[in-house]
């Protein structure tokens, strides 16, 4: 089994989809010539050319319906964002093209694509470029969303976003790409979507998440194993569609409920899983659900203020022990 | 929605109840809170209403038919909505009888999570042209009954409110702690919560369980409510000695260890004083019974240790008076009460008294006019019964027979006359009462009855 980073799984993913169907191709800034802003794209311009890993101008509306058109046509095009930060200038083909031409042609065009790229906030990257936009692009029907915590489910997830026919949104982490994990050599590595992993087992409090907050979610199990307390991690992984029975089986186990998500709380994402535990797992709650989030605030430059302004463990620890009565 | 109608407990000790007329016919529309059918209890005629609004679909239960407390009777629905599954769910068990079923389903469902999930999982990625959606719980597919998803159902009469209304004296409870004591036969207000704002939580039932809290079934003697509120009584402990007397006499002579004290009155000048009354007009007849509870109840008010109730760990003494008064129906009896009975005029007495019995006697009677009495009396000197012993009804502690006034010779100082009599046999309870504490109320009673003056004293 090999210890590979989650920026190679992707890449991985991307080079095996490539390979295994040639209406499959790259778009976007900087993917080819300089390898990918983040290096998820190393190598694909020597093995695929370059009508088929597409270096696009600063133009994100342009080349995502670009994308939208190819995808028409009957291509499955992958439209990589530098982050999603500027994928906002993009909305307009993702919200109102990609995830609306299957409704709208009664299915008669194709819509198989996929969006991806950074999510949510690296380090003292400031406000505009440290958003976590999951609950805006889950919002929408026709798109699927997933958002991938470790190398494994980077790898797995894209390649079925890659063979999905829907327009799907992959939301990667600037922190996670350099994070390590296993991943299988010599076998096909695929995640279906719509399906969540309980990354660690537990009786006390359940912690739903996903993406880069599986980590945040981790560093808090351990915490608070040392007081004897054993928290569960639900892995949702995929947001659209959401794994409804995953979350209500470990609630109904814990009795409690923490759900822990990047962004910010108004409209959240977590807000609508919280919705669903409340209505769902009623009678199995033994105190309300309780949400880690980022504070409601522009994400601040200064590390200081960045660091409060962050979900981290600690406020994850402090949201489960409040679940539990213990403070 | 659907709305079941359910059996409900329409009186406090009603177990099953007998449908005697339908309303509403099915396809008639409903709306929340109209009368469905006429349901016949164990003690009246009462009125089963509809919880929900739409169509009356079904009915399940025939006129004339029995079904017990929590029965699904009729199913209200809209118009064009799927029934079939709460049909053939009804009709047998009790509601209160459906929760562990629902566990299992529930467990079954945890056990199938995954695979369920993988298989929605899949057909979601196979459905090309379809947009993604929401992935609908699995468990909400099937025909199984989601955890947690109970049908609403009407809340059966026979559950504590918990709540008076008002939001005073409410008990903070998380979902699961309901449902934990619920499963557990635990009442949650005898269990103190530990959570912010008293909360009970998870915790506190199992420390409460831990204790040995599972509840028993509530005693008869203990459920029927006295329409008791604070300072209307005085609830004393059992001393040790009042503790080994019941136990003793309780070993010797079943639940309620029962004496009897029988006593003889003279009752000339209560037929005097009835046919002077008689004598000014209608509108002052009284019957010597309407003469016998007012001085009944004016004894009892000086009396209250034999206006009690027998609550198991204690002795509840009430400072009001509410007298219970058996009346025969047809094929049974029941006992009406005529509330602060010591602070009403006899006119009020025997007008009260009067229209009880009638609505008794025609089972019209409401729940509240038949509970909460703190003592009772029988009386069958209209059937010409000399004398007999009534049965106590718990959790009072004393109920008095009364027999039929007859002339009969007696000595009077030495004189042998005859005068008009009526003997008396007081039941008591002898945890509660001992022979001395009875017999001086008949003695209160009978100088009243002897002198009916005091009536108006």
């Amino acid at each position: 089994m090999a210890i590979i980073t989650y920026r190679d799984a992707l890449n991985q993913a991307l080079r095996e989809e490539m390979q295994r169907d040639d209406r499959v191709f790259l778009m976007g800034e900087e993917v080819g010539v300089y390898q990918g802003a983040y290096k998820v794209s190393k190598g694909m311009l020597q093995e695929f050319g370059e009508m088929r890993v597409v270096d696009t101008p600063i133009t994100e509306l342009g080349f995502a319906g670009v994308g939208v058109g190819a995808a028409m046509v009957g291509l499955r095009p992958i439209i990589e964002f530098m982050t999603w930060n500027f994928a906002l200038l993009a909305l307009d083909q993702v919200v109102n093209s990609a995830a609306k031409t299957l409704y709208m042609s009664g299915g008669q065009y194709p819509m198989a694509m996929v969006f991806r790229g950074p999510n949510g906030a690296a380090l003292q990257l400031s406000a505009q470029h440290s958003q976590a936009w999951e609950s805006w692009l889950a919002h929408i029907p026709g798109l699927k969303v997933v958002a991938p915590g470790t190398p494994y489910d980077a790898k797995g997830l894209l390649k079925s976003a890659i063979r999905d026919d829907n327009p799907v949104i992959v939301l990667e982490g600037e922190m996670l790409y350099n994070t390590k994990g296993e991943v299988p050599e010599n076998e096909e590595v695929v995640v279906p979507l719509g399906q969540a992993e309980v990354k660690r087992e537990g009786t006390d409090v359940s912690f739903i998440t996903w993406g880069k907050m599986v980590l945040v979610a981790n560093q808090a199990a351990e915490q608070l194993a040392k007081e004897n307390i054993a928290a569960e991690i639900v892995d949702l992984r995929t947001l659209s569609p959401m794994d409804v029975d995953a979350i209500a089986t470990s609630v109904s186990k814990t009795n409690r409920a923490v759900v822990l998500e990047e962004g910010w709380s108004v409209a959240g994402f977590g807000a609508h899983v919280a919705d669903f535990i409340q209505r769902e797992c009623f009678d199995d709650l033994d105190a309300p659900v309780v949400r880690v989030h980022q504070e409601d605030v522009p994400m601040p430059y200064a590390k200081n203020l960045e660091r409060a302004a962050k979900p981290d463990a600690k406020k994850a620890v402090a949201a489960a022990k409040k679940v539990l009565y213990l403070e | 929605m659907a709305t079941k109608v359910v059996m409900e407990a329409l009186s406090p000790t009603m177990e099953e109840g007998r449908l005697v007329k339908w309303l509403k016919n099915e396809g008639d529309k409903v709306a929340s809170g109209e009368t469905l059918a006429e349901v016949e209890t164990d003690k009246a005629v009462m009125e089963l209403v509809a919880r929900g609004e739409g169509v009356l679909r079904k009915r399940l239960l025939g006129e004339g038919a029995t079904a017990p407390v929590g029965q699904l009777v009729a199913v209200i629905a809209a118009p064009d909505e799927n029934i079939d599954a709460l049909v053939a769910g009804g009709g047998a068990a009790p509601a209160k009888e459906a929760k562990p079923a629902e566990e299992v389903v529930a467990k079954t469902q945890e056990a199938a999570g995954a695979s369920t999930v993988t298989r929605a999982a899949e057909q979601a990625q196979g459905e090309a042209p379809t947009p993604p959606q929401q992935k609908v719980p699995a468990f909400r597919m099937g025909t199984s009954a989601p955890k947690g998803q109970a049908p609403p159902s009407p809340t059966p009469a026979t559950e504590q409110p918990r709540d008076g209304g008002n939001g005073e004296g409410r008990t903070r409870s998380s979902p699961l702690a309901r449902r934990l004591a619920h499963e557990r036969g635990l009442d949650l207000q005898n269990v103190r919560g530990t959570g912010p704002g008293g909360r009970i939580i998870k915790r506190d039932i199992e420390a409460a369980v831990a204790a040995g809290g599972t509840a028993q079934p509530p005693a008869v003697a203990a459920q029927a409510p006295a329409p008791a509120r604070e300072g209307d009584f005085s609830d004393v402990p059992l001393t040790q000695m009042r503790k080994t007397i019941a136990r003793r006499l309780s070993e010797s002579l079943g639940p309620i260890p029962t004496f009897y004290l029988t006593a003889e009155f003279d009752m000339e000048r209560v037929g005097e004083m009835r046919t002077a009354m008689v004598q000014m007009g209608d509108e002052f007849k009284v019957s010597v019974n309407d003469i016998v509870m007012k001085a009944v109840a004016t004894a009892l008010a000086l009396h209250p240790e034999v206006n009690a109730h027998w609550l198991g760990d204690r002795i509840r003494y009430f400072n009001r008076v509410h007298l219970g008064m058996a009346v025969a129906v047809e094929d049974g009896l029941i006992t009406p009460v005529v509330f602060d009975a010591d602070r009403k005029r006899m006119s009020e007495i025997s007008r009260e008294a009067r229209e009880l019995a009638k609505r008794a006697r025609d089972r019209r009677l409401k729940p509240e006019e038949y509970t909460g009495a703190t003592f009772s009396v029988s009386n069958l000197g209209m059937f010409g019964i000399e004398h007999f012993t009534a049965i106590i009804n718990p959790p009072e502690t004393a109920i008095l027979a009364i027999g039929a006034v007859e002339r009969k010779p007696v000595d009077l100082n030495g004189e042998l006359v005859t005068r008009q009599r009526m003997r008396v046999t007081m039941s008591c309870d002898h945890r509660v009462i001992d022979g001395a504490t009875g017999a001086r109320f008949l003695q209160t009673l009978r100088r009243m009855l002897e002198n009916p003056l005091m009536l108006v004293y």
